[in-house]
């Protein structure tokens, strides 16, 4: 399989991050190598193989649904890139 | 006492119980080796000031019966240490201040050691070099020219040059292992849900583990004692009966059976690594194990199954740096623009590929021909892994294909770099624990590691194998103080 730039432009829209056309011929090269890697796995039929979901052999354990941690907004908002004491802000979105 | 930062962690501490030291004293000494280690540049942010202070205060009220009596100790870069800058050797993060402490750190400033210190690493942790990170890579105490390993490449560098008398790394795919390999240094990544996630930078949930990594066994043994408790905010700490690591530490493997897979015999290998493998072998003889051939058959697999699954998690764990809420942002047109600036300008380039692989496998169309298919795999990998403990108590591979590389030497080639983990990578598809310790060097003095693979929980049985092995290995690293001017 190849991967052309078409899709590693709708990758690069997909994950929110930005390329220009040098950056995304970069990253088709390094993709394409990459995957001609994990294509190895064709190799194996897993037809009647269930998927490893997680190695921990536990179920998740049930908690009591009780409020432990009251009065956090100012640690929360403590490290947004614009400061403001309430609030998060953010580019104008409804005009 | 002038050679304080060549003694080992459980000589300090016993040192201090005894009075013999302060904690004042220990501090002062390793923040000294540290400030004059800088061209090492294997911390990020240094909080040696407030080290100090702490160690005095500890001084004038000394708990001497903590198991981490007034040690200092630099940590990796990727535990949130509150009201001190954690990064994850990232732009992303570069002002990011937590207002919480992660688990593991709190663990082990319960236990009375004082922090120096964030040490560099791969962005988040993610790179077997420590040259991604946005912070400069670190040199390899033992040559100048060669990189410490990585992700947790300031840790292993730090405990190799005894800027910090042992540390914590995390591993997801060999951070510990590998780079303890690379420096002559002892690395334990624990079974999955041993320690504590929670204040860990996420990179590959289903994968990520924090362990020690310290100058020998004993001292590894007991901070995993240390780090290791059940944890409610961790929904995957798993609440299992935990030993008491140090004190129930034996040279005593006597019977123990130690498998050795065929398929770790892989293309390539240099004949040094076969040589060393072929000495570890007759060392666990010689400790009284006994040595079983086993098979492993899909050993070949474990790399590409860990480059789907660990970037399709990363790009899920990594969707939260948008930013809102903290870390960099970059300004842009609108709020679409702001977030494909800020994650193409605050994230490097290694980062972004793997979070580009991570929405590709999981994107529509996509999933079960990649994340499927790998989950399946996966299975196989860790089935191969149930069946070979049938027959023995632990496994003895290589920690690495090679000894460390040089830096920039495999920076333009990812693949290239990946091999680097192929024998530490299944490990943490079977969730493993697994360690690393020194076994030897190659023709150019470098050093070399082995692996002994244990079962889920069977800690105590791997560090138990390594104290012993380590005894007839009797390893010493080659560290000149070249950087020392």
């Amino acid at each position: 399989m190849s991967i052309d730039l078409k899709t590693i432009k709708h990758i690069s829209k997909l994950s929110r991050i930005s390329v220009d056309e040098k950056k995304a011929e970069k990253l088709a090269g390094d993709l394409n190598s990459i995957f001609d890697f994990i294509e190895k796995l064709n190799e194996l039929k897993t037809d009647n193989v269930e998927p490893l979901t997680s190695v921990a052999e536990t179920t998740l354990k049930l908690r009591s649904d009780e409020v432990k941690s009251k009065n956090l907004r100012d640690q929360v908002i403590k490290n947004s890139p614009k400061e403001n004491k309430d609030y998060f802000v953010v580019p104008k979105v409804i005009e | 006492m002038s050679d304080i930062t060549k003694q080992s962690l459980s000589e300090l501490v016993e040192n201090i119980k005894s009075k013999k030291l302060s904690s004042s004293e220990v501090t002062k000494a390793f923040v000294e080796r540290s400030e004059k280690s800088k061209e090492l540049n294997a911390y990020i942010t240094e909080d040696y000031a407030n080290a100090l202070n702490k160690a005095k205060k500890f001084d004038e009220k000394p708990k001497l019966d903590l198991k981490l009596p007034g040690i200092p100790m630099a940590v990796k870069d990727l535990f949130c240490t509150k009201d001190l800058r954690t990064t994850a050797g990232s732009k992303i993060l570069n002002n990011f201040v937590p207002t919480y402490e992660s688990t593991v750190t709190q663990n082990i400033w319960n236990e009375g050691a004082i922090l120096m210190g964030k040490l560099n690493c791969d962005e988040f942790a993610m790179g077997s070099s420590n040259e991604t990170s946005f912070f400069g890579n670190v040199q390899n105490p033992i040559d100048k020219n060669l990189v410490p390993g990585g992700s947790s490449g300031g840790s292993s560098s730090a405990v190799s040059a005894q800027l910090t008398p042992i540390t914590i790394g995390t591993d997801t795919g060999g951070s510990i292992r590998q780079p303890a390999s690379f420096t002559g240094t002892v690395g334990l990544k624990p079974t999955y849900g041993s320690c504590s996630r929670y204040g860990i930078v996420a990179f590959a949930s289903s994968l990520d583990q924090a362990g020690p990594m310290a100058q020998n066994v004993k001292d590894c043994a007991l901070l995993q004692e240390v780090i290791s408790t059940y944890d409610e905010k961790d929904s995957t700490s798993i609440d299992f009966k935990r030993n008491a690591y140090s004190k129930e530490l034996t040279k005593d493997i006597k019977g123990k059976k130690i498998g050795i897979p065929k398929e770790y015999r892989v293309d390539g290998m240099p004949k040094e690594i076969e040589d060393l493998w072929k000495k570890g072998i007759e060392y666990a003889k010689d400790c009284g194990a006994e040595i079983i051939d086993i098979s492993l058959p899909h050993t070949n697999y474990a790399l590409p199954t860990y480059y789907i699954v660990a970037p399709a998690e990363a790009s899920s764990n990594l969707a939260r740096y948008d930013g809102v809420k903290y870390g960099f942002r970059a300004e842009g047109e609108n709020l679409t623009d702001m977030y494909e600036k800020t994650r193409s300008e605050g994230f490097g380039a290694e980062v972004q590929r793997r979070i580009m692989i991570g929405t590709y496998v999981l994107s529509s169309g996509y999933y079960d021909a990649y994340y499927l298919k790998a989950q399946k795999v996966r299975k196989l990998i860790k089935n191969d892994f149930d069946e070979a403990y049938k027959k023995v108590d632990a496994i003895l591979t290589p920690s690495t294909p090679s000894s460390a590389f040089k830096i920039g030497e495999k920076t333009n080639d990812p693949v290239s770099m990946y091999l680097n983990d192929i024998f530490t990578v299944p490990v943490n598809l079977a969730g493993l624990p697994g360690i690393s310790i020194p076994a030897g060097h190659d023709a150019n003095g470098y050093p070399l590691g082995l692996q002994i693979i244990g079962k889920a929980f069977d800690e105590q049985n791997i560090l138990n194998i390594s104290y012993a092995m380590e005894e007839k290995i009797n390893f010493k690293n080659n560290i000149t103080d070249w950087w020392i001017k």
